[in-house]
């Protein structure tokens, strides 16, 4: 029970101090969503009506105080400039992140599994300095240019896939996926390396155990071995560096999903800053914040799963 | 060479990282006196011309109007004929400056923070720590680019911007080697002899944690120039005309099925200085590792 305290307080204290942040850094922002409503051209007088029909008069911590009010009760909002809810904005972008994610991590995954057992277990191999050398390459490489080479390479030459664009699922579940593979394969191609890294590392130590060495002397064929005995004991690193990686890509990937025009909550929140939209800007953060702490405590619960003996020796669990 | 990063010597490509970024650096701090036409003059005849083609009538940089002559755009030119050696040159000098200048930020706030926090521990560890984490928790791009909106797009600006990003990152290397050193039979001599917490931090903490945070500081480099190309693409980096990598690959977007020059030759560029920053610093960090667990 100590634990999940714990976690629960340091939730609350990280939204408290991320959105107070936020709320600060959005207000110093010069001009404000005042002029962005009534548009060029607007007098002073008629900016000054629009502010205190929003409310942006009243002093900034009465606003912040106001909104974690809401806030308790479920309410993030109401967006400044469109008047729509918040919460529901956020709900209409958050399939297509989540998507993306999924898609991406699944790809990340079909890449870092195979490239990092096989690495591990053919350890100095000529393939594995490949791989090796390989996902140093990869690190060099932003993920714009990634997405770049891939829309030339997939769309323009190969004409395999759309360039850009978002295909909601009403259009039909192949031309949904279509639309996601190139920008999912951009972040795949980039972030297979740290899990094949750490998946190498951690089947190589694993692979030295003597009960590797028992299920190979019993016969069994290789991968049964590596699959069966070698995986699960080596996969916490894994675990937990995939973790951080849904992490950060809960709050949309920016600038994939700029590139690929796919409406996600990454697109969402870049244009609500423009627009010093900022009560869709706290949404969005206290998603995100929100998201991080309960993937990391997925994390842990995995940990568990994982490794049995967390499970009767606290002693690990840190 | 990554694969055998514990080997003593530094391998071919450790070396073919170097000239490469001498070349860059070079090329960088010359661009003024190359002979190939200013960056920002546009030759609407020629737009997205391809590597190679000759013209009879460009004119060069430092020179006057009438003074026309043939030039070869031996990496073609832009969508706006613009010529592309010219723009890569002075483009270098905006990743360079931002990738070699934001990690000295975050290096010595950082690098202090790290030692204080690492040295003292108790309660100023635990506000540190918890400032550096409220940092990260906090979605990056959100704060980078809030920053370059709020503060304007300008080198400067891009600079500090990305220069406080990289705080929290140097001050948990810095944290985490001062851990270690503390406690190390040289520290301990120097306090038993009557040293200070300043003479032992700035004579025996501080010249040790260098070394790693060098190694550290040179993946930063790497990753500051991606972050300046990205920001570029997204259209908050450098002011144009003022050209960068980043936006040069950003401008070849529209035109990558009849001109991927555009696009894939500051890529590639991008992609070999960036490569070259990290084969050193990995060679640096092996060489620094080593060095630690002589101490």
């Amino acid at each position: 029970m100590g634990i999940i305290w714990n976690k629960i307080v340091r939730l609350v204290l990280v939204v408290l101090a991320v959105t107070a942040l936020t709320f600060l850094m959005v207000n110093l922002l010069p001009g404000d969503v005042a002029d962005m409503i009534g548009g060029q051209g607007t007098s002073q007088e008629d900016i000054q009506t629009i502010r205190k029909g929003l409310g942006l008069d009243r002093n900034i911590i009465v606003r912040y105080v106001t909104w974690l009010g809401h806030l308790i009760q479920g309410d993030l909002g109401q967006s400044y400039l469109t008047q729509e809810s918040v919460l529901h904005v956020i709900m209409i972008r958050l399939p297509v992140t989540v998507e993306l994610l999924i898609i991406s991590q699944l790809l990340t995954l079909l890449l870092a599994l195979p490239a990092g057992i096989f690495s591990a277990y053919r350890n100095g191999s000529f393939l594995d300095r490949l791989i090796s050398i390989g996902g140093f390459a990869t690190l060099s490489i932003p993920g714009f240019v990634m997405a770049l080479v891939g829309i030339y390479l997939f769309a323009i030459q190969l004409r395999w896939l759309p360039a850009t664009g978002y295909t909601p699922l009403s259009y039909g579940f192949w031309a949904n996926i279509r639309s996601f593979i190139l920008p999912a394969l951009s972040i795949a191609l980039i972030e297979w390396v740290a899990l094949m890294r750490v998946l190498r590392s951690d089947m190589i130590t694993t692979l030295q155990q003597n009960y590797i060495l028992m299920a190979r002397a019993k016969g069994l064929p290789p991968w049964k071995v590596l699959v069966h005995h070698a995986l699960r004991p080596s996969s916490f690193t894994l675990v937990t560096v995939l973790g951080m990686q849904i992490g950060r890509l809960l709050g949309g990937a920016v600038i994939i999903e700029t590139i690929f025009a796919l409406p996600g909550i990454g697109r969402l929140m870049v244009n609500a800053i423009y627009a010093r939209d900022y009560m869709v800007v706290q949404g969005c953060i206290i998603l995100i914040t929100i998201g991080y702490v309960v993937i990391n405590t997925i994390v842990d619960i995995l940990y568990n799963i994982l490794d049995p003996r967390i499970r009767t020796e606290p002693s690990h669990a840190g | 060479m990554p694969v055998n990063a514990a080997k003593a010597r530094p391998g071919w490509t450790f070396w073919g990282a170097v000239l490469w970024l001498a070349v860059v650096v070079v090329s960088a701090a010359t661009a003024g006196w190359w002979a190939v036409p200013a960056f920002d003059a546009m030759d609407w005849d020629n737009p997205g011309a391809a590597p190679g083609t000759r013209v009879d009538n460009a004119v060069l940089q430092n020179a006057d109007e009438t003074q026309k002559g043939p030039y070869v755009y031996r990496l073609g030119t832009d969508t706006m004929g613009r010529d592309v050696t010219s723009r890569l040159i002075y483009g270098a000098r905006v990743s360079l400056l931002v990738g070699l200048l934001a990690p000295v930020i975050g290096f010595i706030l950082g690098g202090i923070l790290g030692c204080l926090a690492g040295y003292f521990r108790g309660r100023l560890d635990s506000i540190i720590v918890a400032a550096m984490d409220v940092i990260l928790a906090f979605p990056g791009i959100v704060l980078l680019l809030a920053l370059t909106f709020y503060l304007g797009p300008s080198l400067r600006n891009l600079v500090i911007a990305l220069g406080l990003l990289t705080i929290p990152a140097f001050s948990r290397v810095a944290r985490a080697n001062t851990l270690t050193l503390r406690d190390l039979e040289f520290v301990q001599a120097a306090r038993l002899t009557g040293a200070g917490h300043l003479s032992i931090l700035v004579r025996e903490i501080i010249p040790n944690v260098i070394a790693p945070m060098t190694a550290y500081a040179l993946l930063i480099v790497s990753f500051m120039i991606m972050a300046e190309g990205a920001l570029s693409f997204l259209g908050l980096g450098v002011p144009a005309p003022v050209p960068s990598w980043g936006g040069m690959i950003a401008e070849g977007r529209e035109v990558l099925e009849e001109a991927p020059h555009v696009s894939m030759i500051p890529a590639a560029v991008m992609f070999l200085t960036v490569i070259s920053f990290n084969l050193i610093g990995d060679n640096l960090r092996s060489l620094a590792e080593r060095r630690t667990s002589q101490l």
